[in-house]
């Protein structure tokens, strides 16, 4: 029987992993932190259905404890060479050397470093916060201004680190915009009182429900929605943010004060799927891992034995990860037999 | 002009035609000499009018820095300045040795032909002879008794001596125009015809000078140690012959005679005019934001030898070589091809790195900015502005101002870093556009909107005056240019490094020092543009470990995300900056530090280590 390695234990990892395992394959997946699922861990609910995340780290858990499974975690995989007959050779940071036969590549995504962002003030004025941080807040029910108060409004601002020229990623994240109409909603649903706006350059409602939540959010909760972008952050004296932004419908600048402004940072290739990918010849736009055909190859790679899938491919949902998990578990099966 | 011009013809042309035929009965005198002699009259007929026309051309302001300073010491730098580049060619040497030999062998190796050969025919003729005596001595030598005054051969041998200098220079030149490498030009100027036929004609007058003395001596067998060899030869081969001898003066004069002609249309315009430039320079006129006389000279003081060419970012990372200094000059030069004018004008991001590199010291963007504004004089003046009247200043009696600047709103890092400075200090300050705020003008000053920056500097300056404050402190290298050059303020202006240095070295501002290891960028418009280099460095060594890199002070890349360049796009912006940084980041260092928002901007977007302010340095190690 031939050995599989899978590289991350995020959703599309595990998924996989649990698929093959049940086919009766010996799968060993490594994973860098000390837990899996580490990007879903923080979140509080999930798009377009509520679900707790809890519910879903849960499940994924439970998927892991399938016999055929080998955990390695605190493993972080920085090296991926193909040696002839051996198959795979995968290094890690600590030295260790693991042979495999096939490898499926799930090292998945990293958030924009709002740092990068420096007009916006991300980690200058306290009240500028991401939307990673903001999903966290939610979850613990902590939404609360500098001065750990209830915010009395709460400002989005869409695509930062993502549709962007000057931070050089062209491309859409995708999740962020459904992000924000679900954190508005959820933020409107523990305190009423707290006006929310979300600045946007357009809102792509792209799946299921998600139309149906930005119109829920409208008449429902009331949030509200300028389309333009914010130009700059400032601080003002008893610490809340001042925003200065172009309302592109009406024509007009205009300047806001707020108590907390939510980057809604994009995703990245994360520096596993750049490293490896770049190791194993199949680094694709923006770092993000290439497979051959978006249509009929999108979990093969050009490299033998080598696999894809999840967001070190591109920005995905938790649930088209999952999805494309189980078509790269297909192709694996398809090749072993 | 017309009128006057006629009048200065007939009056010029009078006089030469009076001394041409008094000079005809002189005894030394031969039909091959005309053509020179021709020459030399036309050069200075369109060499006065010219420069008096240009001189007329001066404005107001530079008329009057000339009679204020004309008779004062300050020829004397002059002098000496016009002799160490006009003849030496220091600047040039410094680049590069080869280079400097070069062009020193063919500028001063040619002053010392005639100068000696003055001197030879003052000792051999101390009754008096024509002038052209000191360039064609060796023809009309054998008149006299060659041995008429002592030491005449040691002089011989001199002028000879002279000669293969000059002729090694040539050499050179030739061998640039192969392979320019070793002379430190990894690229030339393309030259237009008129340059290219002028450059025969002076390549032709050594070669011709020798082969017309090497005839006479074969004949008379004077000369020096080469001439005479070379003479012997000659005999040898039985072409000592007085009508092969007459042939080569003739033609040596009408090499003269030709360069003489094409020379005041042509680069070799440059030889007077760079002396004219460094005098004016000295006496202090500086460029206006107009085109002026004093702009002529600029123009004609351009050598075109193109080392702007090599440094210019837009060639080093966009191969684009069609809008560097010497191509500006050339488009505004010519009226043939001042069509062009305006995109070569635009295309450039004002890095000032052709000012820093020009050997003539040509301000290249204060002329780029002259063709900008003239380009941009028909746009509609009735700007906007009407948001400045709502803008009031803050009594600051006892306080400094702080203007972040526009750039800086976008990096708070720095202006808060700034404003804890100022409260570690007990510092109390005005931060003059936190709220609203106007631009310094300069961004548009650049791009050639006199009268917008105008408007804009009016109301600044009334802000400042208004607020009594005592001293200005900015974070932008563009306000700071801007405020310090353009601005005419009575309150002392800093840039946030010098104030930082200052606060340090008075003991006011205590810092530890941390253990990164920084390299610093310096940013355009605070280095080459207002020659701080050295504050910005104290400041790290007092706080961080500096390294040096490659590419710094007056040859520093520039970031590309200037405001100077409105055509680039972010793919040529991204290879410039790319560029910068690799130099930045090559000797490993754990932070960059710069003094320019824009510049902050530019690397934070490249993938380097973090960015940083030097105010941001200095805020993290404060000891309070």
């Amino acid at each position: 029987m031939k050995s599989i390695s899978i590289i991350g234990a995020g959703p599309a990892g595990i998924e996989a992993a649990s698929i093959l395992a049940k086919q009766g394959v010996d799968v060993t997946i490594f994973e860098k932190s000390s837990s899996p699922m580490k990007n879903v861990a923080d979140k509080a609910y999930l798009f377009p259905n509520f679900a707790a995340a809890n519910d879903i780290v849960e499940a994924m858990n439970k998927k892991l404890m399938l016999p055929g499974i080998t955990q390695q975690n605190d493993t972080d995989i920085v090296g991926l060479t193909r040696e002839g007959q051996r198959g795979w050779k995968l290094t890690d940071s600590q030295g260790n050397s693991y042979y495999t036969d096939m490898v499926l590549l799930a090292t998945g995504y990293t958030p924009f470093d709002a740092h990068r962002k420096e007009e916006l003030g991300y980690s200058i004025y306290g009240g500028v916060v991401t939307s990673i941080e903001m999903e966290r807040m939610i979850r613990y029910n902590q939404v609360a201004n500098t001065m750990m108060e209830k915010p009395r409004r709460v400002v989005f601002l869409q695509c930062v680190g993502s549709r962007d020229e000057k931070s050089g990623n062209h491309y859409c994240s995708k999740v962020c915009c459904v992000t924000a109409v679900k954190q508005a909603i959820e933020i409107k649903k523990q305190l009423p009182d707290t006006e929310t706006f979300i600045f946007y350059m357009d809102l792509r409602m792209w799946g299921q429900h998600f139309e149906e939540m930005y119109r829920m959010s409208q008449q429902e909760y009331g949030v509200r929605y300028v389309r333009g972008r914010i130009s700059e952050a400032s601080g003002t004296f008893d610490g809340r943010v001042q925003i200065k932004a172009e309302d592109t419908l009406m024509g007009m600048p205009l300047k806001m004060t707020t108590d907390l402004l939510v980057l809604m940072v994009g995703m990245e290739a994360s520096a596993g799927t750049r490293c490896l990918a770049q190791a194993a010849g199949i680094c694709g736009e923006y770092g993000f891992a290439q497979s051959i055909d978006p249509h009929l190859k999108d979990c093969q790679t050009t490299q033998e034995g080598l696999f894809v899938c999840g967001t070190c491919k591109r920005p995905m949902s938790i649930n088209d990860a999952v999805n494309d998990a189980r078509a790269a578990a297909l192709a694996i099966i398809d090749e072993i037999k | 002009m017309s009128v006057t011009f006629m009048v200065f013809s007939i009056v010029f042309w009078l006089c030469a035609a009076a001394i041409m035929v008094l000079s005809f009965y002189s005894t030394s005198f031969s039909i091959f000499v005309i053509p020179f002699f021709l020459g030399v009259l036309f050069l200075l007929y369109i060499s006065v009018w010219k420069y008096w026309r240009w001189i007329r051309g001066f404005d107001k302001l530079q008329r009057a820095i000339i009679r204020k300073n004309i008779w004062s010491w300050r020829f004397l730098p002059a002098i000496w300045e016009a002799f160490r580049e006009g003849l030496l060619h220091w600047r040039i040497t410094k680049k590069n040795l080869l280079l400097g030999y070069m062009h020193r062998s063919l500028a001063f190796g040619w002053f010392l032909l005639i100068v000696v050969g003055a001197v030879q025919a003052k000792l051999a003729y101390p009754h008096g002879h024509p002038f052209w005596m000191a360039i064609f001595y060796n023809y009309f030598e054998p008149e006299s008794n060659p041995l008429a005054f002592p030491k005449a051969g040691f002089y011989a041998d001199l002028m000879d001596g002279l000669l293969i200098y000059v002729l090694s220079g040539l050499f050179l030149a030739m061998f640039k125009k192969v392979w320019s490498r070793p002379l430190g030009m990894k690229r030339t100027t393309r030259h237009t015809i008129m340059d290219r036929v002028t450059k025969m004609a002076l390549w032709a007058i050594f070669p011709l000078r020798l082969l017309s003395e090497t005839a006479t001596s074969g004949i008379y067998g004077n000369g020096g140690f080469l001439v005479r060899g070379l003479g012997n030869v000659i005999y040898d081969i039985g072409m000592a012959d007085p009508t092969f001898e007459y042939s080569c003066w003739m033609l040596y004069s009408i090499a003269l005679g030709t360069f003489f002609c094409l020379m005041p249309f042509s680069r070799y315009m440059h030889i007077f005019t760079e002396v004219f430039l460094i005098y004016f320079r000295q006496l202090g006129v500086k460029d206006s934001d107009k085109k002026t006389g004093y702009t002529m000279f600029e123009l004609s003081a351009c050598s075109r030898c193109g080392i702007c060419i090599d440094g210019c970012p837009m060639n080093r990372e966009l191969g684009i070589v069609n809008m560097q200094g010497v191509y500006m000059l050339q488009s505004v030069r010519n009226l043939e091809l001042q069509r062009n004018a305006e995109p070569i004008a635009e295309n450039c991001l004002m890095c000032d790195r052709c000012v820093a590199d020009c050997p003539v010291g040509i301000n290249l963007s204060i002329v780029r900015r002259q063709v900008r504004i003239k380009n941009k004089a028909e746009i509609d003046k009735k700007g906007s502005y009407s948001y400045l009247n709502n803008v009031q200043p803050f009594n600051s009696i006892g306080r400094i101002i702080y203007f972040g600047g526009c750039m800086s709103h976008l990096t708070p890092g720095i202006t808060t870093a700034m404003e804890k400075i100022f409260n570690a200090v007990g510092q109390k300050y005005w931060y003059m556009d936190k709220e609203e705020s106007i631009c310094c003008g300069r961004p548009l000053l650049q791009q050639g909107f006199e009268s917008q920056a105008f408007d804009l500097r009016r109301k600044n300056t009334e802000m400042i005056v208004g607020s009594k404050a005592t001293m200005l402190v900015t974070s932008c290298p563009i306000c700071y240019q801007s405020f310090k050059k353009e601005y005419k303020l009575s309150i002392p202006v800093m840039h946030h490094t010098e104030y930082i240095e200052m606060l340090i070295k008075s003991g006011k501002l205590k810092l530890r020092k941390d253990d990164r290891r920084v390299t610093y960028h310096d940013p355009c418009e605070l280095g080459r543009g207002c020659g701080i280099y050295n504050q910005p460095r104290n400041v790290l060594s007092a706080t961080t470990t500096l390294l040096r890199t490659k590419d710094e002070r007056e040859h520093s890349l520039c970031c590309g995300f200037n405001l100077g360049n409105p055509l680039l796009d972010l793919e040529q912006q991204t290879k410039i900056r790319d560029a910068a940084r690799d130099n930045l980041m090559a000797p490993h260092p754990d932070t960059i530090a710069t003094a320019c928002p824009m510049c902050k901007k530019a690397f934070q977007h490249a993938d380097t280590v973090p960015v940083k302010d030097i105010a941001e340095i200095v805020a993290a190690n404060i000891i309070s």
